[in-house]
């Protein structure tokens, strides 16, 4: 190669060997499922990031007494509330199990393809299987 | 990926050169590490927060009271609290790096999500403590 530019996509490997750094994946090539998972992990985080507002505000209000307290309890009775904290135990759990295999990931496990599609399954039943269980809790 | 027999490089250009004004502040392991850790203390802490919330929805206040007038839970919900806040204000500090490109738009971003991080984390913190000290 004689373009610097493709030079500095060059790295080498702990045993020397050189090999291209892989690229980003670009969308308008292709697009799969483990992508949208990906940038779902971090729109999961912002949504959260949002919602410890609700969090924030709920303790606030506990220790203001009875009055906020019931006033909070009404606004998240309203058919948004529940849209919103039903979304932001969704964001949660789903940030939750993926956070779990990013951690498991940083090990430097489970990341051939085979591992990678059995662990997906896991963090969508994981999410649906902690959310069902929370609104349980909550509701029944 | 390329078989490592395809590459060769002909620039005459080290490896140092080359990494010479791409490289690290030396502040990027610290900021990778608080957010694993963080995020390995929320593994439990976060479903104990969310279940104990969630059963004590549709009680009176007087049970949250009590709820956290407990010292083991009032000092589970500021390490949480704590944990959550650090987690989340590195999180969205690289979203808005990746995505804000103008450099005075960007710091005042991150700066002012790093000072609503703050103030929310003490505002928990403070609600936290009056019920557990102050009645």
């Amino acid at each position: 190669m004689k373009d610097i530019r493709d030079a500095q996509r060059v790295g080498r490997t702990s045993d020397g060997r050189l090999v291209e750094r892989p690229l980003s994946g670009h969308l308008s090539v292709y697009i799969n499922f483990d992508m949208v998972m990906s940038v779902g992990h971090r729109v999961t985080g912002c949504a959260m990031a949002v919602g410890t507002i609700v969090l924030v505000w709920w303790l606030v209000a506990a220790s203001m007494g009875a009055g906020a307290y019931d006033t909070m309890s009404w606004w998240l009775r309203t058919w948004i509330g529940y849209l919103a904290l039903f979304g932001w135990t969704c964001a949660m759990w789903y940030h939750y199990c993926v956070g779990i295999r990013h951690l498991v990931w940083d090990t430097g496990r489970m990341y051939d393809l085979p591992r990678v599609n059995q662990s997906r399954l896991w963090i969508l039943a994981g999410t649906g299987l902690l959310v069902i269980l929370t609104w349980l809790v909550a509701l029944v | 990926m390329s078989e490592a027999s395809d590459l060769k490089i002909d620039t005459r250009r080290s490896f140092l050169g080359r990494a010479i004004g791409f490289g690290s502040s030396n502040t990027g392991f610290s900021f990778w590490w608080m957010q694993r850790l963080t995020s390995i203390a929320l593994l439990p802490l976060t479903p104990w927060l969310v279940f104990n919330i969630a059963a004590l929805v549709g009680q009176p206040v007087t049970a949250v009271h009590a709820w956290v007038g407990n010292p083991i839970n009032a000092t589970l919900i500021i390490a949480t609290l704590l944990c959550a806040f650090h987690h989340m204000h590195l999180g969205i500090q690289v979203v808005c790096e990746d995505y804000v490109h103008t450099d005075i738009s960007r710091m005042i971003l991150v700066l002012f999500v790093k000072a609503a991080s703050f103030l929310l984390c003490i505002a928990g913190i403070v609600a936290v403590l009056k019920m557990a000290i102050g009645g």
